[in-house]
C-alpha cells in the first residue's frame, strides 16, 4: 500500500505534465490549472497517508522498487519512503498545492496558461524524484529535472530578454554547481561501488578523513550551486523574471532546498569529515550575512524577496553544516512556508498593481489589499524570528545548535543573530515601503485585492506560518523524533538547555526587536536609499558585473580565439590543406587521364606483360 | 611430325598479339573492334586445343559461351559506334577524348 | 600429316587475314581480312575435333558478327579511310614494344615446365559432335546457358535503346 502511494505521488504530477503537454492548449483556462493542481493535491494526500505510520512512530523505511537502471553497475531506480523523504514529499506537495491554486488566479489571461501548468506539475514530479530516490543516481535525475524546469520556468516569459537571460545564467550556474555534484558521484561510486544510499551511508563512516572532505566539499559545489550560496548563489536574483508562483515553489519554497537535503541526505559523509561539515557551515553563514545586506537595499519587492531567499539558506547551511539536521530540516519547513507566503503575497501585490514591482512605487496598501497585507505581515513577523511563530522557532534550534558547537563556532552564531537583525530590518523596510505610508502609484495604476483562488492559498500558508514551529519547540521536539530514523547513522548537534537556552532565545528575539524598530523609525516617512555604501549594497556589492568581468568575458575571448583563431588558422587549415593536398596529387596524376582510349589499351598491355614477367619469375623458365 | 597442341598454343598467341596491335596502333573504333574479336578468337582457338589434349568437352562449352559474350558485345559496342557516329559523326577514337583529365 | 599440311596452309591464311585486318585503311578490307582469319579458325577447330564449334563459328562470327560489322562499315561511310599518321606522341613504338615484349614473354611461358609439362598429348579421341556437346551443356551447364539468354536479351534491348537516340537530342558537334 505504502509503495503505492508513494510511487503516485511521482506519477500522478507526472501524469498531468504528460496530459498537459499534449493537451493543454485543448484544456485551456481554467481546466489546465484544475487538472494540475488536482495531481498534486492528489499526491499530497497519498504521501499524507503514506507518512501517517512515520508520525505514530511506528513506520519502517520502505524502499520501493520500480525498474533496473544500469545492472551492470548495480543501480535500480528505487524510492525510499523514510521520514525525511516523506517530510520533504509533504511540503513539496503541500506548498505546491497552494502554489499551483494561487496560480490559476495569478496566472488569468496569460496566452500560456497551459503550458504553465505543465511545467509546474513536471516541476514537482521531478522535486519529488530527487527527494524520494533512494541512490545518488536517481537523484541525481531528478537534480537535473528541476533544473530544467526552473530554467523553463524562469524564462516562462521569454519574450522578454531578461527572462530569457535569466534561465540561461540560472541554468549555466546550475551546471557550474553539477559538475561537482557529478564528480562527487564518480568518487562515491570509485569508493563504495555503489550508488545505493543505504550502503554508501553506511560504509561513509569507514572513509579516510581526506577522502569524505573531498567527497563533502564536492557535493557542497553541487549544492551551492542548485541553493544559492556562496558563491554560486548570482542566478537567483535573477530568477525572479519568473512568474511569481514559480518563484515562490521553485525559488523559495523547494527546489532550492535541494542542496540542504542534499547535505542532510549526505550526513554520514559530512559527519565522518570534520572540515567539509565546517566549510559548510561558514558559507552558509557567510552567505546569510552577505545576501541580507543585499536585501537591505533592493527597491524590487521580488529581490528583497530573493536576497532574503538566498540568506535564509544560507541559515539551513549553517545549520547542517553544524550536524543540526534536524534544525535545519526544520527551518527548510518553516521557511517553505513563510517564505511562499511572502513571494505569493509579493505576487498578490504585483498583481493588484499592474506589474508594478518597484517598491518606491507603492505604499499606503494596507487598505486596499487588506488580507493580503494581514498574511503577509505574519510572514514578515515570522521571518523576523517573533515568537511564537515558526520563524522563531526553527532560527532560534539554529543559532543554539551553533553556539552549543563552541570554540570557533560562536562566531559563526554572532553572524547569525546579526544577520537575524538585518532580516528584521529589510523584511520591515520592505513592509513599510510596500503597504504603509502615502501611496506613490503610478497613473493609472487601482490597486484591488487579488480574488479568492489567490487570498486561500495565503491565508492558508499564513496559518501554517503561525502553528508550523510548533512541531519541534524545545518543549515538544516531535519533528525530531519523527525524523531521528533518518538520522540513526549520525550524531546531531542539539540547541542548549536551561537559563542558557532563554538568554540564546532572548537575543534572538531582541536582535529581531532592534532590526524591526530601526527600520520602523527609519521608514516611517517614505525615503529612499542614497549614497555610496547604499549603491553598492544595492548593486549586490558588484558580484555580477565582476563575474560578468572575469567569467563571461574570459569566457568569450577564449571562445572567440577558438572561432576566429584556432578554428579558421588549425582547424580549417587541416581542412583545406588536406584538400590541396588531393588536389596536388590529383594535378600530378592528371597527365594519365589522356582521354585516348588506346593510352588506355597500352597500359593494359604493359600491365599484362608485368603479369606474365611475374608469372614467369614465379614459375621458372 | 604431327601438330600437338602446343602449335595451335603459339598460332593463337600470335594472333592474339596481332590483335593487341590493332587495338593499340588503330584509330578507328570498327577496326578496335574487330581486333578484340581477333583476339577473342585466339582464345577460343586456345580451348579447344587445350580441351583436345586433355581429353575435356568443357573447353567447347566455354568457346560456346564466350562466343555468346562476344555477340552480346558486338551488339552493345557496334550500337555505341552507330550512336557516337551519328552524334560526333566520326569512328575515330581518338577524337573521343572527353574524358580528358 | 593431313593435319600438318592444314595447319601450315590454313595458319599462314589465319596470320595473313589478322594483319591484312590490322594493316588495311580501309575498314572494308579489314572486315575482310578478319573473316578469313575466322574461316582459318574454323578449319582449326574441324582439325581438334570441335565440329559443333566449327561449325557455329562459321555461322554466327564469319556470318552474323561480320555482316553485322560491314553493315556498321557501310553505314558510317566506307571511304572513311584512316591516314597513317601517329598523333599520341610514343604511342606506336611504345605499343610495339609492349607487343615485343609480350611476344617474348609468350616464347618464354610456351617453353616453360609449367605450361607445357601436364601430360602427354591424346589427341583425336574427343568427341565435339552436336550430341555430345548438346547432353554437355544441357546436363551439366544448364543454368549458365539460360542465363546467357538473359545476356543476349539484354544486350539486344541495350542495342534498341542505343538505337532510339533523335537526333534532336544531339548536344556535341
Amino acid at each position: 500500500m505504502t509503495d503505492l502511494l508513494v510511487s503516485a505521488a511521482i506519477l500522478l504530477p507526472l501524469s498531468g505534465a504528460l496530459v498537459m503537454v499534449f493537451f493543454g492548449k485543448q484544456l485551456g483556462e481554467p481546466w489546465a490549472g484544475y487538472l494540475g493542481t488536482l495531481t498534486v493535491v492528489a499526491a499530497f494526500g497519498g504521501a499524507a497517508i503514506a507518512a501517517a505510520d512515520f508520525f505514530t512512530g511506528t513506520g519502517e523505511t520502505v524502499v520501493v522498487r520500480w525498474f533496473d537502471w544500469f545492472p551492470a553497475f548495480g543501480v535500480a531506480v528505487e524510492l525510499r519512503w523514510d521520514p525525511l523523504s516523506a517530510l520533504m514529499t509533504l511540503v513539496v506537495t503541500g506548498v505546491g498545492s497552494l502554489i499551483h491554486l494561487y496560480s490559476i488566479g495569478y496566472m488569468h489571461g496569460d496566452a500560456r496558461f497551459g503550458r504553465f501548468f505543465t511545467y509546474l506539475n513536471l516541476f514537482v514530479a521531478s522535486m519529488l524524484i530527487l527527494v524520494l530516490a533512494n541512490n545518488f543516481a536517481v537523484m541525481f535525475v531528478g537534480w537535473e529535472l528541476v533544473g530544467l524546469c526552473s530554467y523553463l520556468l524562469i524564462s516562462f516569459w521569454f519574450e522578454k530578454e531578461t527572462a530569457a537571460a535569466a534561465g540561461k545564467k540560472a541554468f549555466v550556474v546550475n551546471r557550474v554547481g553539477d559538475v561537482g555534484f557529478i564528480v562527487a558521484l564518480m568518487l562515491v561510486f570509485s569508493h563504495f561501488g555503489t550508488f545505493s544510499f543505504d550502503e554508501v551511508l553506511e560504509g561513509a563512516g569507514g572513509l579516510a578523513a581526506g577522502t569524505a572532505t573531498a567527497i563533502g566539499l564536492l557535493l557542497l559545489v553541487g549544492a551551492a550551486g542548485k541553493s544559492a550560496q556562496l558563491p554560486l548563489y548570482v542566478w537567483l536574483p535573477d530568477a525572479m523574471e519568473g512568474p511569481t508562483p514559480v518563484s515562490a515553489l521553485i525559488h523559495a519554497a523547494t527546489m532550492v532546498t535541494a542542496g540542504v537535503y542534499l547535505v542532510a541526505r549526505a550526513a554520514p559523509i559530512f559527519a565522518a569529515s570534520e572540515v567539509a561539515g565546517a566549510v559548510v557551515a561558514i558559507v552558509g553563514a557567510a552567505t546569510a550575512l552577505f545576501a541580507a545586506t543585499i536585501a537591505l537595499a533592493q527597491r524590487d519587492i521580488k529581490r528583497v524577496l530573493a536576497y532574503s531567499t538566498i540568506s535564509q539558506l544560507g541559515f539551513m547551511f549553517m545549520a547542517v553544516g553544524a550536524a543540526a539536521y534536524v534544525a535545519g530540516v526544520f527551518h527548510l519547513m518553516t521557511h517553505a512556508f513563510f517564505k511562499a507566503l511572502l513571494f505569493l503575497g509579493a505576487g498578490s501585490v504585483i498583481h493588484g498593481m499592474h506589474g508594478e514591482q518597484d517598491m518606491t512605487r507603492m505604499g499606503g496598501l494596507a487598505r486596499k489589499m487588506p488580507i493580503t497585507f494581514a498574511t503577509m505581515a505574519i510572514a514578515w513577523l515570522t521571518i523576523s524570528g517573533i515568537p511564537p511563530l515558526s520563524g522563531f522557532w526553527s532560527k532560534d534550534e539554529i543559532l543554539g545548535s551553533v553556539f552549543e558547537r563552541g570554540g570557533l563556532w560562536v562566531v559563526l552564531f554572532g553572524v547569525g543573530l546579526l544577520t537575524a537583525a538585518i532580516t528584521a530590518f529589510y523584511m520591515t523596510r520592505m513592509m513599510w515601503l510596500t503597504f504603509f505610508g502615502t501611496p506613490r502609484w503610478a497613473d493609472g495604476v487601482h490597486p484591488h485585492e487579488s480574488p479568492r483562488v489567490m487570498t486561500f492559498p495565503l491565508l492558508a500558508l499564513a496559518a501554517l506560518s503561525v502553528v508550523g514551529g510548533l512541531v519541534n519547540t524545545p518543549f515538544r521536539t516531535s519533528l525530531e523524533h519523527f525524523l531521528d530514523p533518518a538520522f540513526e547513522l549520525v550524531a546531531l548537534a542539539h540547541p542548549p538547555e536551561g537559563s542558557l537556552a532563554l538568554t540564546l532565545a532572548g537575543a534572538s528575539v531582541l536582535a529581531a526587536l532592534i532590526g524591526i524598530a530601526l527600520a520602523a523609525v527609519r521608514y516611517r516617512t517614505f525615503r529612499t536609499e542614497e549614497g555610496r555604501t547604499w549603491r553598492i549594497m544595492g548593486r549586490g556589492y558588484y558580484v555580477d558585473d565582476v563575474y560578468a568581468q572575469v567569467f563571461a568575458r574570459t569566457g568569450k575571448l577564449g571562445a572567440a580565439w577558438l572561432a576566429f583563431r584556432f578554428d579558421a588558422r588549425v582547424i580549417d587549415g587541416a581542412v583545406e590543406g588536406t584538400g590541396g593536398l588531393v588536389r596536388r596529387i590529383g594535378g600530378w596524376m592528371r597527365p594519365l587521364q589522356t582521354g585516348f582510349v588506346r593510352s588506355y589499351g597500352l597500359a593494359i598491355a604493359a600491365g599484362s606483360v608485368a603479369m606474365l614477367a611475374w608469372f614467369l619469375s614465379r614459375g621458372g623458365l | 611430325m604431327t601438330v600437338t597442341p602446343g602449335w595451335y598454343m603459339a598460332l593463337a598467341a600470335a594472333l592474339f598479339v596481332i590483335g593487341v596491335g590493332g587495338i593499340l596502333l588503330r584509330r578507328n573504333a570498327l577496326v578496335m573492334f574487330m581486333s578484340v574479336e581477333l583476339m577473342l578468337n585466339a582464345v577460343n582457338l586456345t580451348f579447344v586445343a587445350a580441351g583436345r589434349e586433355l581429353n575435356a568437352i568443357e573447353g567447347q562449352i566455354s568457346v560456346l559461351f564466350v562466343m555468346v559474350v562476344a555477340a552480346a558485345e558486338v551488339v552493345v559496342g557496334l550500337a555505341i559506334i552507330v550512336a557516337v557516329f551519328r552524334r560526333r559523326k566520326t569512328a575515330s577514337v581518338d577524337e573521343l577524348a572527353g574524358l580528358k583529365g | 600429316m593431313v593435319e600438318l599440311v592444314l595447319f601450315i596452309l590454313f595458319g599462314l591464311v589465319a596470320l595473313f587475314g589478322a594483319v591484312t585486318m590490322v594493316w588495311a585503311r580501309n575498314p572494308v578490307y579489314s572486315a575482310m581480312g578478319l573473316m578469313l582469319t575466322m574461316f582459318s579458325i574454323a578449319v582449326f577447330y574441324v582439325s581438334n575435333a570441335a565440329h559443333f564449334i566449327a561449325a557455329v563459328q562459321v555461322i554466327i562470327y564469319a556470318g552474323a558478327v561480320m555482316t553485322l560489322f560491314l553493315f556498321v562499315v557501310m553505314l558510317i561511310g566506307v571511304d572513311n579511310e584512316e591516314s597513317r599518321k601517329e598523333n599520341i606522341p610514343l604511342q606506336r613504338p611504345a605499343a610495339l614494344a609492349v607487343i615485343a615484349l609480350f611476344g617474348v614473354g609468350v616464347i618464354l611461358a610456351g617453353r616453360s615446365a609449367w605450361v607445357t609439362g601436364s601430360r602427354v598429348s591424346g589427341l583425336g579421341e574427343i568427341d565435339g559432335s552436336v550430341e555430345r556437346v548438346g547432353s554437355e551443356l544441357f546436363n551439366n551447364w544448364l543454368l549458365p546457358f539460360e542465363v546467357t539468354a538473359l545476356l543476349l536479351i539484354v544486350a539486344a534491348t541495350g542495342a534498341i535503346a542505343l538505337a532510339f537516340f533523335r537526333d534532336d537530342e544531339e548536344t556535341g558537334t
